[in-house]
Formats: C-alpha cells, structure tokens, sequence
C-alpha cells in the first residue's frame, strides 16, 4: 500500500524529491534551503542527497533569486525558487511581473519560463511584520503567471511535482500556518489535475469557496452549520489563475448563494473577481448577492490583534447567514 | 568643473587632431588614439589581421549607416522611437566580436551593433522600434537575448544563465550589457555579488556613455564605475570605448578568464552618446553643444578609419565600397521596414503562455467573434 500519512510540510519536502529524481535539470534555489533545509524545513535534506548544485543556499537577495533563475531557465533548467516568507516577495516582484511573466510572449514562445516560485502565505502563527501575507492577488492580476494555492497534504505532494513539470511560471502557494496538518497521500495514486476546482463538501444551501488556508476554516464552519440544519458546499479553488468556475457555477445554480472566503483584505482581492464572474454566469439563480469573507484594508496586524483580522469559523458562518437573510 | 565640462576650440578638421587626452584617468586601455595612432598596452596585446581590421571598419560603418537610416525612418513616422547607437559603435562592434560561439549576449535595448556582429537582422530589430513585435530575432539560435527594457534586470538573467552554463560544464561565457545609470539599480549589484560568489562565467560590460538620459555620470558614483568591481571581489577595468581595438582585447580576456573559471570581470567601456537618448529626447536641454563637440573628435569610425588609412591598410576605393554597402544595407533597411505589415489582433493571445488557459482561449473567441460581428470585419 502506497497511502501514507504526511504533514502538508512533509509531501512538499517528498513532492520535491521526487521532482528533482525525475528530472535532473530541477534546481531549487533560495535563502537557508541548503544546511538548514528552509525555516519550515521544507527542502530538509535535499542538498545532502542533489548536492550544492543543485540545492543552491543563495546571497540574500530576492531579486537574484528570481533574476537568475530566468537565466538558468533560459539554459534548459527548472528553478524552484522558495521565497521565505510572503512579505519578502516584494524585492523580486520587478523580476517576477516585467521578467518572468513576459519573457515567453515577448520571446513569441521561444523562451520557455518554467519557474516555481514557492511562497509561504498567510498568517495565523503569530509573527512578526511581513510573515503574514496573502500576496496572490498581484500575481494573479499579472498575465502571464499562473497561481495555484495548495491545502492538502495530497495537493502539496502532486502539486509541487505537476508545477515543476509544467512549462509556465507558477506562483506556488503554500498555506504556511498548515504545514503541520496531516493527511493521507497516496503516492501511487494519479493526481487531480493541477489547475482544477474542486468539491471538498457536498451541501444544498449556500456555496462557500475557499483556498489554502481558508479551506480548513470553511469546512470547519460547515461542520458547524450542519449542527444547525444548515448544508453549505465547500469549494476549495486550488487554481487562482487561472480560475476553474465550472465546478463553482455548477454549485451555484444549485443553492444560489455564494461565499468567498480569503485572507487577502476583500478590496480588489480574488473575492472581487470571483463574484463579478459568477454574477455574470449565475445572475438568474442567484438568491443572494456573492458575499465576500476576509481582511480588512489594513496593513496585516500585530499578532496579537490577527485573530480579529483573520477570517474565521464565526465570520464565515455570519456570511452565510447574511446570503440566507437575503 | 570636471574636464568633460571644459569647452575646446576646434580648428583641425582632421578627425580627433586637437582632442584633449581624457582626463585623469591613467588606467584608461587604449590601443588606438583618437588622431588613429596605433598604441601598445602591458597587459592587453591585440593579434590582428589586416583583413580583420577591415572587418571592424566595416562593423562600425554599417551598424552607424543602419543607425542614421533608423533615425530618418523615426522622423518619417516610420518607426514609434529609435534608441541611436552614435557614438558607442567602437565598443559595442569590440564587445560584440570578442564573443565566439556559445557565448550568450544579454543586451539592453541599445546594442544593434552586438546584434550586428551575432548576425541579428537588422529588419528583426527595427520591428520592434516600429511596433511589430518584441524583437523579431530568435534568441536561441543567435545567442543575443532579446533586448531588455527594464535598466538592468538583464545583468541577472546573464548571471543565471552563466551558473548553467557552469552545471553544463561548458566553456562559455555570458556577457551582460548595461549602461552607467543602471550601475544604481540594486538588481545590477545583486548580480555582482551572485557572480562574485559563484565565480560565475558572465563578464560586466557597462558602456558609460555619461548620461542617464540627462541625468551625468557624476550623479551615478562616486567613484570611477570600474573601481566598484573591486569591492565585490573581482577585476574592473576601464578601456577607451571609442577604440575598438582595446575594447575587443580588453573584452576578449575578460571572457576567457570567464570561460576558464577565474569568474566575473567588469568593463567600463569609457564612451559618449553622441546623439540623444531616443528620437523623444531632446539633449540640448542638459549638456552644452561643447561637450559633444569635443567627443566628436574622439569618433570612434573616424579613429579607425584614420588608423587603416594611414597605414596603408585599406585604401580609398576599400573605404568607398564599404559606403556603397552602407548605403545598400540602408535601402534594405527602409524597403523591409516598409513593407512590414502589422500582425494579426490574435498575436496577443498566442504566446502568453505554453499551455494555454482557458480563459486566454475564451478572451481570444470573443475578440475574434466581436470583430467579425463587424461588416467585412475579420481578425
């Protein structure tokens, strides 16, 4: 039997193994990766087993990270870059949305960008400024990346693999205060496609979608409205971009309510794009307009206040009831 | 007042005769001077051929007769802007000759006559400048990456492709261009510091032609630019870049070295932009008539052309063919970029990505279906 029980943490580290057995030209590159195994561990003992080479400890620059990993991808290798915390994203962002997310079309297809930039996003662990974020947003306003937000154990185990082996950039992002949440992985099994939705809960009355993070919170709010009477279908997205709404519409036609649950404060975020598009899709069985769940326009809070900025069981459930007051 | 400021009387109309020697700067590679007299230096022997020489001259009289062409086309409305090479032909011709095959160049969005000597044509430039494309050229198959408008985030990508190159185990090098304002951009000294660290294969080729469009040099560093390489634990070297010879000897070593794993070099090639920014500058706004005046004596075409003359190199009738090759190249300049023909709405869609998403697919439908929607309307 090939089902084992991993932390989310752990079938990363396993998931790039294996991608780094299957093809010799993947690289992983980024700060404290090497030695230490990154500051969640993630990369523990790669470089022991690929070698310096091919488990690059970097300057601490992450404008070199990501810059030279164009280069090396213009060579023919993958670069796995692992940003260390979202926060600090921002120094690679000019390379990420002027270099790595237009070099195929300006290259008409001639240079291929097979980059995974692996973030861990989010907050909920009680750290300090810039540990927090949920950047995704940007990235997924940004043609030319593709965005997929990883929940499960299984999904962190298959979808780091299906990411290095695909040929376009990919905004890898793992929910950061769930690496230690274990699940089955059935590392025979043939994964879900990586850029697709997916029904985590099947329910009748209201619809709740959630990614990452948020996919734990929604279902907990559904166990907890079931002990009401009250049936919500949770969604977890998995694609940010690009967005897979089939499964989503089809949900919705059903209940005709929606909830979008996300980190990321709720002015522009994905929750925004989401209810214009299932508004466009879904506008005659709507019973309630798409509500939308997450941060505020703050700046992400002390710790001792990310409680109250965070969405949660509580704040979903309000959601919802407000779609049913409707 | 620096020396570049001071102005000078020009009486000689023979090329470079009355040109002040550069100032202060006894670490300046030189193997011609500006009146095209030949100049040994210590550390820089150059071995070349007569037929080589030739060579060059017809590289820089080519690439400056594709440049004049270029900027009429601009003014013609032919082309939306026309970044002019004028000036810096000796260094860019010398750079670009040093690369042999495997070597990959990482230009800016200035180096047509890099493009030159990778074979690049020229037409596969100037659909950019007209609005075509991207640039028209494949960067595999030439080795000169497609220009980079973005000042200096190129001095990266040649970093990274140096550390394959170093994985590959081959013996090449990755040459980055970039210009003297982009030495202040934190991603050029990342790149410095990644190269340094790697020992990586890439060699730093700044033209500092002294002007960030208006903004001098002296607003850049405080110190002379190849100076910084030292803090970062590699050579700098500063070479005449109106001489090509020097920039070519001075290039070459620096990417042997490079191949051989000694690691990364950083080259001040020491130049001016004789014309403005782009076709949208206007350069009388920020640096006197004076100034360009006295760089014009230091011509870097002029220089060689002296050189070949004088010696007995290449004659009157070497130098007169070259024209009639100019001025062929500039016809095929303006006939093909005339003739270029704008490409169909779709392109936007096709290339965004490897594997197409559905919704790319579902915008590109609807773009094609809202124009036919017109009368005779089609996409």
């Amino acid at each position: 039997m090939s089902t084992e029980t991993l932390t989310i943490g752990k079938a990363l580290n396993l998931g790039l193994r294996r991608a780094m057995e299957d093809d010799p030209k993947v690289v992983l590159m980024g700060e404290d990766i090497g030695k230490l195994g990154g500051v969640f561990r993630i990369t523990d003992g790669l470089q022991k087993d690929f070698g310096e080479a091919r488990v690059v400890d970097t300057p601490l620059a992450e404008a070199g990270i990501l810059g030279t990993a164009v280069g090396l991808a213009m060579r023919g290798y993958r670069p796995v870059c692992e940003i260390q915390f979202d926060g600090f994203v921002f120094p690679a962002y000019n390379q990420i949305v002027t270099q790595v997310a237009k070099i195929h079309a300006r290259s008409r297809g001639r240079l291929p960008m097979p980059i995974v930039i692996r973030i861990p996003f989010g907050g909920g662990i009680g750290a300090v400024e810039h540990h927090s974020e949920s950047p995704e947003a940007y990235f997924a306003h940004t043609a030319g990346l593709k965005v997929v937000a990883v929940s499960t154990p299984a999904d962190a185990y298959w979808g780091i693999q299906q990411a290095v082996a695909h040929p376009d950039p990919i905004v890898f992002l793992e929910p950061k205060r769930r690496y230690w949440e274990k699940g089955a992985v059935d590392t025979a099994a043939t994964p879900e496609p990586l850029f697709g939705s997916r029904v985590v809960r099947g329910g009748d009355d209201v619809t709740v979608l959630a990614y990452g993070p948020m996919v734990k919170t929604a279902l907990q709010a559904a166990e907890a409205a079931a002990e009401e009477g009250r049936s919500l279908e949770v969604i977890d997205l998995r694609t940010l971009s690009p967005l897979d709404l089939d499964p989503v519409v089809a949900s919705v036609r059903r209940t005709g309510r929606c909830v979008v649950v996300h980190e990321a404060p709720v002015t522009l975020g994905l929750g925004a794009e989401i209810a214009a598009r299932v508004t466009e899709t879904c506008f005659h069985s709507l019973e309630a307009p798409v509500l939308r769940v997450g941060g505020y326009d703050t700046p992400y809070p002390p710790s001792k206040l990310e409680e109250d900025y965070l969405p949660d069981l509580d704040r979903v459930l309000d959601a919802v009831d407000r779609s049913l007051g409707f | 007042m620096t020396a570049l400021q001071q102005t000078t009387e020009v009486v000689d109309p023979v090329p470079g005769a009355d040109a002040p020697h550069l100032p202060d700067q006894p670490d300046l590679v030189q193997l011609l001077t500006p009146e095209g007299e030949r100049v040994e230096h210590p550390d820089y022997a150059l071995d070349i051929s007569d037929e080589e020489l030739c060579g060059l001259y017809r590289d820089l009289a080519l690439v400056r007769r594709w440049d004049v062409e270029a900027t009429a086309l601009q003014r013609q409305g032919e082309l939306g802007i026309w970044a002019s090479l004028l000036g810096q032909e000796a260094a860019q011709v010398g750079a670009g000759r040093a690369l042999v095959e495997g070597d990959m160049a990482f230009p800016t969005y200035r180096e047509h006559g890099v493009a030159w000597t990778r074979g690049v044509d020229p037409l596969h430039v100037m659909s950019l400048f007209r609005g075509v494309d991207q640039g028209g050229w494949d960067p595999v198959a030439t080795s000169f990456n497609l220009y980079t408008v973005v000042i200096g985030a190129q001095t990266l990508h040649a970093t990274g492709y140096a550390m394959g190159l170093q994985r590959d185990g081959a013996e090449n090098a990755a040459l980055a261009f970039l210009g003297d304002g982009a030495t202040s951009q934190g991603e050029v000294n990342e790149a410095m510091i990644w190269a340094a660290t790697f020992a990586a294969p890439v060699v730093f080729f700044c033209q500092n032609n002294q002007y960030a469009i208006s903004v001098p040099i002296e607003r850049q560093s405080r110190v002379p630019l190849f100076q910084r390489a030292a803090g970062f634990g590699f050579p700098g070297v500063r070479v005449d870049g109106n001489d090509v010879l020097a920039v070519l000897a001075v290039t070459r070593a620096a990417l042997a070295a490079a191949r051989e794993g000694s690691g990364p070099t950083f080259i001040e090639a020491f130049t001016y932009r004789m014309g403005a920014h782009t076709t949208s500058d206007d350069p009388t706004r920020y640096r006197l008539a004076s100034e360009l005046e006295e760089w014009k004596l230091r011509d870097p075409v002029a220089r060689l052309k002296a050189y070949l003359s004088r010696s007995g190199i290449a004659d009157a009738d070497f130098f007169a063919s070259v024209d009639a090759e100019g001025d062929e190249l500039a016809a095929r300049i303006r006939k093909g970029t005339l003739e270029m023909t704008d490409p169909a709405g779709t392109e936007i869609f096709d290339h965004v990505f490897a594997e197409q998403t559905p919704e790319l697919a579902r915008q590109r439908e609807e773009f094609v279906a809202y124009h036919a929607s017109f009368e005779g309307g089609s996409q």
